[in-house]
């Protein structure tokens, strides 16, 4: 699906990235753990996450990842979302929750990864 | 052929600059139009050495050599060393303490993350000196 797709499905506001909303995304994975998303994600994957600091970007860098949508609402800071534009990662948040975002776009073909 | 060489601190516990290293070693990457495979495991490999460098230590430096034919990374701290090398290796076994963990790490993956990275990986620590992990790329 495109980013500009989830958004609608999970009622995002997108916090920076807005011209870059046409990108295709294959897979989703949620977690906070930055060890496990740097051991299984590869490129094409959004990221989903509650955590908001500035390693999530890092994190996210080093895997040319396209898009992260923070869930539960949470919005990071200022300097996490400059960091982010300077590196053209598109974020978002909603407010559901990791549970009920994963099963909104897992049901509409946002397919999972393996571990 | 000496290759391109770049060196880099990284200080103990600075979540904020934490990546940066690594961040900029993944620029030059592909500046030189070096393969984004190869990028790609570099990046993760010298990430989580920097993360580890911040995280555990007493403060370090990452070395950089840009070959023809490999990449060497050398992460090499100022202690506090590791006790038991092997333990530190297994999938999940963490020292982190809950302020690191809060932030996303922590979950011990970090060295057996590095080692799927690369084709040659070398761990040697003195406890109370030093901790160095060395990582060869072949490109």
């Amino acid at each position: 699906m495109l980013i500009s797709d989830l958004i609608k499905l999970v009622e995002c506001e997108v916090l920076c990235g807005e011209n870059k909303l046409d990108q295709k995304l294959e897979h989703a994975f949620g977690s906070d753990l930055m060890s496990d998303v740097l051991a299984y994600v590869e490129e094409e994957t959004l990221l989903l996450t509650g955590l908001t600091n500035l390693q999530v970007i890092r994190t996210a860098e080093m895997l040319d990842l396209k898009a992260i949508l923070f869930v539960r609402g949470k919005k990071p800071s200022q300097d996490v979302i400059e960091l982010a534009s300077e590196n053209d990662i598109v974020l978002m948040t909603t407010n559901h929750t990791m549970y009920v975002t994963s099963g909104i776009l897992y049901g509409q073909g946002l397919k999972g990864l393996s571990v | 052929m000496d290759g391109m060489k770049l060196e880099y601190d990284v200080s103990s516990e600075d979540f904020s600059s934490a990546g940066e290293a690594s961040s900029s070693i993944k620029k030059v990457l592909r500046q030189l139009g070096i393969e984004s495979a190869i990028i790609r495991r570099v990046a993760i490999a010298t990430y989580e050495a920097e993360i580890n460098v911040a995280i555990h230590s007493e403060g370090g430096k990452i070395n950089v050599s840009i070959m023809p034919e490999s990449i060497e990374i050398i992460a090499r701290d100022r202690g506090p060393g590791i006790a038991d090398v092997e333990l530190a290796m297994k999938k999940g076994y963490s020292t982190a303490s809950s302020a690191v963990r809060e932030l996303g790490f922590g979950a011990g993956m970090g060295l057996p993350n590095m080692k799927k990275c690369c084709d040659d990986f070398y761990l040697t620590s003195e406890l109370g000196v030093f901790t160095e992990v060395k990582m060869i790329i072949q490109m």
